[in-house]
Order: structure tokens, then C-alpha cells, then sequence
């Protein structure tokens, strides 16, 4: 990954989490870590996101979000999974009201660990997912000229 | 009744980084009432109190939150080693104190910079979090863990911290006070900041009391109210008095927080002077829980209560928590009916809204 076409924008959406992986996440923004140098921008809107970032297992109530948000991003996209809970359920695994990771409602494509994941792994997450937007991205532009002759 | 519109607030909302769902009734630009409905972040942690050996629980205790985490895991371990009759060691009373401490200042520097970014002072919020960085390298340098610490367990704490290290706490401390003063002094001084908040989502001290406000929310309003001054821990030891303030706006609860930020401070200092040389833990080899306890602490947001009852088994019967942020939620729609909707996102952070906490 030389350069990206693209500044990606990124929705964070916390669904179950315990706080400890959304600060770690904000932190990722914020100076020491910054990385708004690489263009990635939170936004609160899922309709201007490229990466889905989402902390903490799914519950009943949360998942009908998470599909929601999902389905309101446009393609291509892609989706991080961020701590142990977003994983499996964590430590939380065998709590009534938590259904797994986030892997039982959307599809993932980056699984970041830890409790709580640490910035730097965050980080390397995204990096993760800009390669496989930039794939997509290619793979769609192919698809159209093929439909296009 | 007139028109009214209702526009829903999260749970997936910019301001905040939890989900909490508010509906809102609107007349106009008016809030005529708010509906809040939880249970986004409901996981039934307590339940797991049963299935848990009560030692591993602390770990999960201390998952409540993850911004008050080292709170909660302190006010578990001092459940059961009440229940278990154990004299924790001086020392491990003064770390814990010091490690609260230091919880405090960072929940109260994160909120700083939410709230900053809430009336769009997005540079005060990048300054907060700076400032919070510096504070979160002693933490991991002193426990091992940024957010989660996992220092506090039944019957002390997990690792000593040498003399050495704490001397240079004791410098950082000095660093992080002279940068937190700079930001305070814009908090306190800058002309938007005081437009946004001053007079904002007022709270009488009547209204407080009666809706059984807590922490900064009832200490802005003019009561003296700081669940500390029971001595738990060290506090019973150290110099300091509840942090209050008459207004009862955002600006006050602002206030407030910013003060006790210097306050934490102080008592870091206080805690690292007197700190006792000694054992950090005791052995209860054998030993388990029997009958039942309340445990009051005052976390960043408040009065925090935990229920126990345990009956000799390795598990424990039953476990509750009464969270800061639950006993906030009734004052927060009070101060809602009849703002701005663009205040709303502004009222909705001087709680310092925790709903991790609050779900559990």
C-alpha cells in the first residue's frame, strides 16, 4: 500500500462494548496517535463511511444497529471488528443477553484483539482494511467496464 | 396540544461515543419532553457474579466500565474482603487511592474533551486528550494496562510499584498540572465556551435532591454531597474537601469537574507522601465469602453502590450495582423539557453520561 486514491471516513459504532476499546479508539485520533495524517476522518454519519469500526459483542437491541448501519453505508466498505468481545464475547461470552461477535450479524473482514485493544493495533487494523477498500474498489471499477462493452 | 414533532437521538449519534436512545418531543426548537430508552449495552453482567469464582470476578467487575474501570474493580475487592473480615495492608490502601485518583482526573480530562467537541471546540478537545495521553503513560507505567489496569485484587493489589517510579510520578504530576492549567484557563476564560453553557440545563438544588441526583450533577447545584467524605480507603487520611458549586448549569458542572481535576492531583501528591512501606496484599488461603454487604465509593460520576451476598460458596448468591449514571438519568430529562434542541447534545454530556455502566 504505496498511496491511497481515497481519504477513508469512519463510523464507530459501540455496540455492547465496555468503554475501554471506544476510548482506545478515540485516542487513535486525538495527537498522540493522529491519524487524521492519513486522511481518516470519524464521522457520526453511516451514509459518508468507508470503514465500519465496531467495538463490543451484539445484543438483542444492538444488533437490529449494527445491520441498520450496515446496510446504510455504501459499497465498497468494509468492516473491523475491534476487542475481545467483538471477536467472541470476551470475557462477556457467557452473559444471557450477549450473542457472540459481531462475525453473527455482518460479514468482517479485520479482527483487531485484545482487552482493551491497544491504539497501535487499531491503527494496523485500519491500515488492514484501507488495502482490502482499495480492492474492492478495483474489483467494482472492473465489473463496470465489463458491463459497460 | 400544539404541533409537536418528535426527533429521535441516537443510539448512533456524533456526540456520543455510547448508544443511549432520547426521544424528543419538539414545539418549534423547543424540547417539550424526552423519552429515554436503554438497553443497547445490556449485557447481564451481574448474573455472571454466579457463574464466576468470586476472585476471577474482579476482573470482570472491573469490565463494568472501561472509564471507571479501576473503581469498580476496587469497590468489589472491598466488598469481599469485607466480607472475608481482611485487613488489606496500608500500602495496597495507598496505591488503590492513588490509582482512583488517577481514574478520576482521566475520566474527568475525557469528558472535558467530549463536551469541548460537543459545542464544537474541536481544538479543547484535542488539547484534553494530550494532556489525558500524559496522565494514561503513568497509569500504564505503574499498573501495565491503559484503560482496563487489572492492579486491584481480593486482598491488596497484583504488583508493587518501586520508589523510583513513584518519584517520577511525582515529576510527571507537576508536568501534567502545569499543561492542565493552560486548558482550564481557556475553559474558564473563553467567551463560546461561557455562551454555550452559561445558563444552560439549570438545575435547582431542590430538584437535585429530590430526583436523587449524584456527583458533579448534585455538587454543581449547591450540595456539599461526596460519597469520600465516608474515609473509605485513605480519604479518612488526607486533606480535602468536596468540590461545590451554586449555579447548577452546564457551566458549573464544567467548573466543577475542572476543579476536582486539581483536587485528584493533590491528593496523588498526598498519597505518594505519605505512602507506607510493607506488605501489598494478604492470604486467605482456604477463606471464602459469607453473608452480605454494601459498599458505597464515589467514582468520577458519582455515587457508585454494590450489593453482595454470598453464602460460603466459591460463587457469589448475588451481585447489584448501582450505577452513577442510572441515578442521573431522571435529573438529565428534567433539565431537558423546555431547551434548545441544540443544547441538548451539550446537556446530554454534563452528566457524563456512562451507559455501559448504567446497562451493565
Amino acid at each position: 500500500m504505496s498511496f491511497l486514491k481515497k481519504s477513508p471516513w469512519i463510523l464507530h459504532y459501540a455496540a455492547t462494548s465496555c468503554n475501554g476499546c471506544d476510548i482506545e479508539l478515540l485516542a487513535c485520533l486525538t495527537p498522540l496517535y493522529d491519524v487524521e495524517r492519513f486522511g481518516i476522518v470519524n464521522t457520526g454519519n453511516p451514509k459518508h463511511a468507508d470503514i465500519f469500526l465496531v467495538t463490543g459483542s451484539v445484543n438483542e437491541e444492538s444488533r437490529k444497529v449494527v445491520e441498520n448501519l450496515y446496510a446504510q453505508m455504501p459499497d465498497p466498505k468494509a468492516v473491523v471488528a475491534i476487542g475481545a468481545c467483538a471477536l467472541s464475547g470476551g470475557i462477556f461470552r457467557d452473559a444471557y443477553n450477549v450473542y457472540g461477535g459481531i462475525d453473527q450479524v455482518i460479514p468482517v473482514d479485520v479482527y483487531v484483539p485484545g482487552c482493551a485493544a491497544r491504539p497501535e493495533s487499531i491503527i494496523d487494523g485500519i491500515v488492514q482494511a484501507l488495502a482490502i477498500l482499495e480492492e474492492r474498489a478495483r474489483d467494482r471499477k472492473r465489473q463496470r467496464k465489463v458491463v459497460a462493452s | 396540544m400544539a404541533n409537536t414533532t418528535i426527533i429521535p437521538f441516537g443510539p448512533q449519534h456524533p456526540v456520543l461515543p455510547e448508544p443511549i436512545h432520547l426521544d424528543l418531543e419538539l414545539d418549534d426548537e423547543r424540547v417539550v419532553q424526552a423519552l429515554p430508552s436503554i438497553g443497547y449495552v445490556h449485557r447481564g453482567l451481574e448474573l455472571l457474579a454466579e457463574r464466576h469464582d468470586f476472585v476471577e470476578m474482579a476482573q470482570v467487575a472491573e469490565r463494568i466500565c472501561g472509564i471507571c474501570s479501576f473503581i469498580h474493580g476496587q469497590g468489589y475487592c472491598q466488598g469481599i474482603e469485607r466480607l472475608m473480615g481482611l485487613e488489606v495492608p496500608p500500602r495496597a490502601v495507598y496505591l488503590r487511592t492513588a490509582w482512583a485518583e488517577m481514574s478520576r482526573i482521566q475520566s474527568h480530562l475525557l469528558w472535558l474533551g467530549l463536551s469541548a467537541d460537543a459545542f464544537g471546540f474541536e481544538s479543547l478537545f484535542q488539547h484534553s486528550w494530550r494532556i489525558r495521553e500524559m496522565l494514561v503513560d503513568i497509569i500504564e507505567e505503574t499498573t501495565g494496562g491503559r484503560v482496563i489496569f487489572g492492579s486491584c485484587k481480593v486482598g491488596g493489589i497484583r504488583k508493587d510499584v518501586d520508589a523510583e517510579t513513584l518519584q517520577r510520578v511525582n515529576r510527571r504530576m507537576r508536568e501534567i498540572e502545569a499543561a492542565f492549567d493552560e486548558v482550564a484557563n481557556i475553559f474558564r476564560a473563553d467567551r463560546t465556551v461561557k455562551q454555550r453553557t452559561v445558563g444552560v440545563g439549570v438545575m435547582s438544588a431542590e430538584d437535585a435532591y429530590a430526583l436523587g441526583a449524584v456527583g458533579p450533577v448534585l455538587r454543581a447545584s449547591g450540595f456539599a454531597s461526596d460519597t469520600r467524605q465516608l474515609g473509605y480507603a485513605a480519604y479518612g487520611e488526607l486533606e480535602w474537601e468536596p468540590v461545590v458549586e451554586q449555579a447548577g448549569d452546564c457551566y458549573a458542572r464544567c467548573e466543577v469537574r475542572l476543579r476536582e481535576i486539581s483536587q485528584s492531583i493533590d491528593l496523588i501528591r498526598q498519597c505518594l507522601a505519605n505512602m507506607p512501606e510493607g506488605e501489598i496484599e494478604v492470604t486467605f488461603k482456604g477463606k471464602r465469602p459469607k453473608g452480605e454487604t454494601m459498599v458505597r465509593l464515589e467514582q468520577p460520576r458519582g455515587e457508585v453502590c454494590y450489593y453482595m451476598s454470598a453464602n460460603g460458596q466459591k460463587n457469589l448468591e448475588r451481585f447489584r450495582v448501582r450505577t452513577p449514571t442510572f441515578a442521573n438519568i431522571a435529573p438529565l430529562v428534567h433539565m431537558l423539557k423546555g431547551c434548545d434542541l441544540a443544547d441538548v447534545p451539550v446537556i446530554v454530556l454534563t452528566i457524563d453520561p456512562c451507559v455501559s455502566c448504567t446497562e451493565r
